[in-house]
């Protein structure tokens, strides 16, 4: 299909080169008249053709994308309020493609219609009061109502607030890896400061040691959360700006160093359920396909892919802003309870010096970034 | 507005140009004081120069998206050490992504843009010998040309060029330890922008003064060409946004080097602790888009200016809505000043902050909307002559609908969360606001080459070719960008392997990158075509495309003072085209356009207000 649409395109780049020539050899007949290189009228019906045809051709490239990349999206949102976004998503680009639609065609056609003829009289129209008030007053109506819609999403999504028993997470951002930390059995997280910072005790975040809150937090390379259970985010990063960018749950917010961000959300569908909706299926089948041809050519990235959410890093923040990132798996609660009574806390940890514990958060080598931990997972 | 100064100005110069002082190489190629060059100087660094290597960049680092981690012989030859056996490094690729976004924006689309058809055209149209004060203007390219040099430079220093974003947000571009670039080259880049922004501020402040000073008797403000009033507004926007810059680029230079905290706070990397204490990012990208955003109409009120003279000129029409194309123009500079929080919706900033922004981000889609609307009926009912530059102008409405419809969702905060920074946005922007404004700064060069370089011609026929491959691959690569965006995929990643969900993405990269390197290509074209027009270029009319604007009435040959004798007088606005009696003559016959300088014939009416 790509092979096709650049094909087409490059013989309408042909015709239109091949026309350009023709149009060139007559016009040179016509000797060096000081006008040569003003468009003249098989200029203007040329164009004015092309011009029809670039309409084709926008309505064309709309279609193709449409119908091959509607498939790459994202899936079904996997948030309480994601269906909400995804529904003002679509009524905007229903909009959208409805004022594109309309728009393009009548500046195109209008270059190809009224294309220029020797002769022909131009009419001179220069104002409309009732034409300038249409076209203002239906844009304020639309753009109004989207206004509303989209205020009233944006301060629903954006409260951050303790009602109905949140779970709290803290996302930690640093050159070039994510950590979470949960409150632990208390739901409270310890006091924190990058001045705390104590690496060979293994105090990587920077926890107030004294803070009787700080001691069952727990700390952990992976970021599980129970569904149904609100989640409030608490973001913080020790370095540089990052974004903690959820996309399979249309949440993202900045990570700011010098202070705490928030953003919360209910995930709404398990990484169990969401492997087998029909859009992840297919995508993780034509993924793998893609995968298993790497393989064969031993090519690197090829190993077989299992779907998982992802939190991904979406400000720049250093050579490998591209590699940042957290697996996130959402479950039952009792998988999550589970999971969370095998984490040891804060106080079982940080007293021990342990090695393996310090490279694992592989702080310090900051200029040997993640990709080596990446490439080894592979 | 003719006031009685006006006239004795114009009277007093009539006289003093017919004689004339001796020009030396040097003042009249190199320090030269008269707008006419200092345009042509403008668009030869700042277009063709600037424009070369920024473009140059994309191209490159678009090959690596379509192709991550392949060896080419190009990147070799042209990133030397940083990339080693031809592999383009993770930092030299955002290095080129800073420094293309820096060089479009700043360079070609202000400085070239704004530079190039602000100096040309303002006293030409408004008729004016030259600017308010030559002098400052000739300072204004000079410190130009200095901040271009320096920014050149810095693309060579040991630890490479500035990569942290052209938005250069610290603490990334104010610790050195963060990244390479971030040590000498980010301190370069600081100082050319500095030196970038007195450069425009000069450059600005004259264009003003011009406008409300130096009109011809008779060119009051609503008879002003379109062109005019975007540059107007345009510079008053520069002069009140970028001191802002200034200021977050001066605060950034203090915490770098001299220990302070504004931006700073809390931050322990390569295993230390810093001082810094109290600063806030935030506050950064407060200053930085308080420029920013409104640098977005800096780069394309001048472009939308051109596509209306360029537009009613070929259209053989008046524009449409002349009175409500003034008044979009204000209304959008206005807007543009309090709309900058829309690029941090999600930057920690407080959520009914953003609920404020959405509102005012919103509002100006409307006066853009009118914008298009009239453009499409300017159009309607013409007698449209497809030369280059109109072809150029059409395209630039179309990619500024498309590009602009997109900013409804982009604009509305919640939408804006999944979106955020994604290639959603670099789709919509470099649409909107990069090929819309390229395309008119297009459509002005060859609308008013033979005005720059004394009566020659471009090209149609090249002109042809370069605008239908521009305007086809500018599509194919921006169309299907914003569904990489919409698949999740962030922007100034420096490839998408590490993530599977991507893997099958990169066939729409190396759909997009083939488009971008046909489009590339096509600029040569118009590289050829301009410099073998300005030596071998054949001469047209004096008024090749039959236009009403003041430009047209001086002569080809330049010359100090832009008219031999008088200045001429305006009895009318610039776009009296196709204008009859009521029986259907022409108000001049056998001729559809009557120029400004015409008085008003007997029994016409002046229609416009």
């Amino acid at each position: 299909m790509t092979t096709l649409l650049i094909l087409t395109v490059l013989v309408l780049v042909a015709i239109a080169i091949w026309q350009m020539t023709k149009i060139f050899e007559l016009s040179q007949l016509k000797a060096e008249t000081s006008k040569a290189q003003i468009a003249n009228d098989s200029d203007n019906k040329t164009n004015g053709y092309l011009l029809f045809a670039f309409l084709i051709f926008i309505y064309g490239i709309t279609i193709f994308s449409f119908a091959k990349y509607t498939k790459i999206l994202l899936p079904e949102a996997a948030s309480a309020h994601g269906g909400e976004y995804d529904t003002l998503m679509w009524v905007s680009f229903a909009i959208i493609f409805f004022v594109q639609t309309i728009t393009q065609a009548l500046l195109h056609y209008f270059g190809y219609k009224y294309r220029g003829e020797e002769g022909k009289k131009a009419l001179f129209y220069a104002d409309n009061d009732r034409l300038e008030f249409i076209w203002t007053i239906i844009p304020v109506i639309v753009l109004a109502g989207l206004i509303i819609w989209g205020l009233y999403s944006w301060t629903n999504i954006m409260d951050v607030n303790e009602e109905d028993d949140p779970l709290i997470v803290e996302l930690y951002a640093q050159q070039f890896n994510w950590t979470a930390r949960y409150g632990g059995n208390d739901n409270v997280l310890g006091d924190a400061s990058v001045r705390l910072i104590d690496i060979d005790r293994a105090n990587v975040l920077g926890l107030d040691e004294s803070d009787p809150n700080a001691a069952d937090d727990v700390i952990v390379k992976e970021l599980h959360l129970p569904v149904g259970r609100k989640v409030n985010f608490k973001m913080r990063s020790q370095d540089v700006l990052h974004s903690a960018y959820m996309p399979h749950f249309r949440a993202q917010m900045n990570c700011v160093p010098g202070m705490i961000t928030q953003f919360s959300f209910t995930p709404t569908i398990t990484t169990e359920a969401m492997r087998l909706n029909p859009d992840v299926v297919d995508k993780v089948q034509r993924t793998n396909a893609i995968r298993a041809e790497r393989a064969a050519q031993g090519l690197p990235n090829s190993d077989p892919w299992e779907f998982d959410y992802v939190l991904l890093c979406n400000k720049i923040c250093g050579k490998s802003h591209y590699n940042m990132q957290l697996k996130i798996i959402v479950e039952t609660e009792e998988e999550f309870n589970k999971w969370m009574s095998e984490q040891g806390t804060f106080a079982e940890t940080v007293m021990v010096e342990d090695d393996a514990t310090t490279q694992a958060f592989n702080v310090v080598d900051a200029a040997q970034p993640a990709v080596e931990e990446v490439s080894s997972e592979d | 507005m003719s006031s009685v100064t006006e006239h004795t100005h114009v009277d007093d110069h009539a006289d003093d140009h017919g004689h004339h002082h001796k020009e030396t190489f040097i003042t009249k190629y190199i320090f030269s004081q008269d707008h006419k060059m200092i345009a042509k100087q403008y668009l030869i660094t700042g277009v063709l120069v600037m424009g070369f290597i920024g473009i140059a960049m994309s191209l490159m680092f678009r090959m690596q998206l379509a192709w991550p981690g392949e060896s080419f012989s190009v990147f070799e030859a042209f990133l030397g050490k940083w990339a080693p056996e031809g592999v383009m490094d993770a930092d030299v690729y955002l290095a080129l992504i800073t420094m293309h976004g820096t060089i479009m924006v700043f360079f070609v689309l202000t400085a070239g843009l704004s530079g190039t058809f602000s100096n040309l055209l303002i006293p030409l149209q408004i008729g004016a010998r030259d600017m308010a004060s030559g002098f400052l203007n000739m300072l204004s390219y000079w410190m130009f040309f200095v901040s271009t040099v320096i920014m050149v430079i810095s693309l060579f220093v040991e630890a490479g060029p500035a990569a942290a974003g052209w938005t250069i947000y610290p603490p990334l571009s104010a610790l050195p330890m963060a990244q390479p670039g971030s040590g000498m080259g980010m301190t370069l880049w600081l100082v050319s922008m500095a030196i970038f922004i007195a450069s425009s501020l000069l450059g600005s402040l004259n264009y003003i003064v011009t406008v409300i000073n130096l009109r011809t008797k008779g060119m009051s403000m609503t008879r002003l060409p379109l062109t005019i009033w975007a540059f107007f507004v345009t510079a008053i926007i520069g002069v009140i946004s970028f001191p802002v810059l200034l200021s977050a680029a001066l605060l950034l230079i203090m915490d770098r080097s001299f220990g302070t905290s504004f931006f700073l706070s809390d931050i322990f990397i390569q295993g230390e602790v810093l001082h810094y204490q109290g600063g806030s990012p935030v506050l950064y990208e407060h200053l930085f888009w308080f420029l920013g955003h409104p640098e977005v109409y800096i780069v394309l009120l001048p472009a939308l200016g051109i596509t209306s003279e360029v537009m009613s000129t070929n259209a053989r029409k008046p524009i449409f809505g002349y009175r409500a194309m003034v008044a979009s123009i204000l209304a959008i500079a206005f807007l543009s000043t309090i709309v900058w929080g829309h690029h941090m919706f999600i930057s920690g900033m407080n959520p009914f902050l953003g609920s404020v922004f959405t509102f005012t981000t919103l509002l100006i889609a409307i006066p853009s909307a009118v914008k298009a609307f009239n453009y499409i009926t300017t159009l309607w009912k013409g007698n449209l002559q497809l030369n280059p530059a109109m072809l150029f102008s059409i395209g630039l409405v179309s990619t500024f609908i498309t590009g602009g419809l997109t900013g409804i969702i982009l604009g509305d905060s919640t939408l804006d969360i999944n979106v955020h920074d994604t290639y959603f946005v670099v789709a919509h922007f470099h649409l909107v606001m990069g090929i819309s404004a390229l395309y008119g700064l297009f459509a002005g060069v060859y609308h008013w080459f033979p005005k720059m370089f004394y009566g020659r011609m471009m090209n149609k026929n090249l002109g042809y070719i370069h605008f239908w491959v521009t305007a086809i691959c500018a599509y194919g690569v921006f169309f299907p960008m914003h569904f990489v965006g919409m698949a999740g995929v962030p922007r100034r990643y420096y490839e998408n392997t590490a993530f599977p969900m991507f893997d099958e993405l990169t066939d729409v990269q190396v759909l997009m990158t083939v488009f971008a390197l046909i489009a590339g290509a096509a600029q040569l074209i118009f590289v050829y075509n301009f410099i073998s027009s300005v030596f071998y270029g054949k001469k047209g009319p004096q008024n090749p495309w039959n236009s009403n604007t003041l430009e047209w009435t001086a002569p080809q040959e330049h010359m100090h003072g832009n008219w031999p004798g008088k200045i001429p007088e305006v009895h009318r606005w610039a776009y009296d085209y196709s204008k009859t009696y009521e029986n259907g003559e022409y108000i001049i016959a056998g001729q559809d356009f009557v120029p400004q300088d015409v008085p008003l014939q007997e029994s016409e009416e002046e229609m416009h207000h």
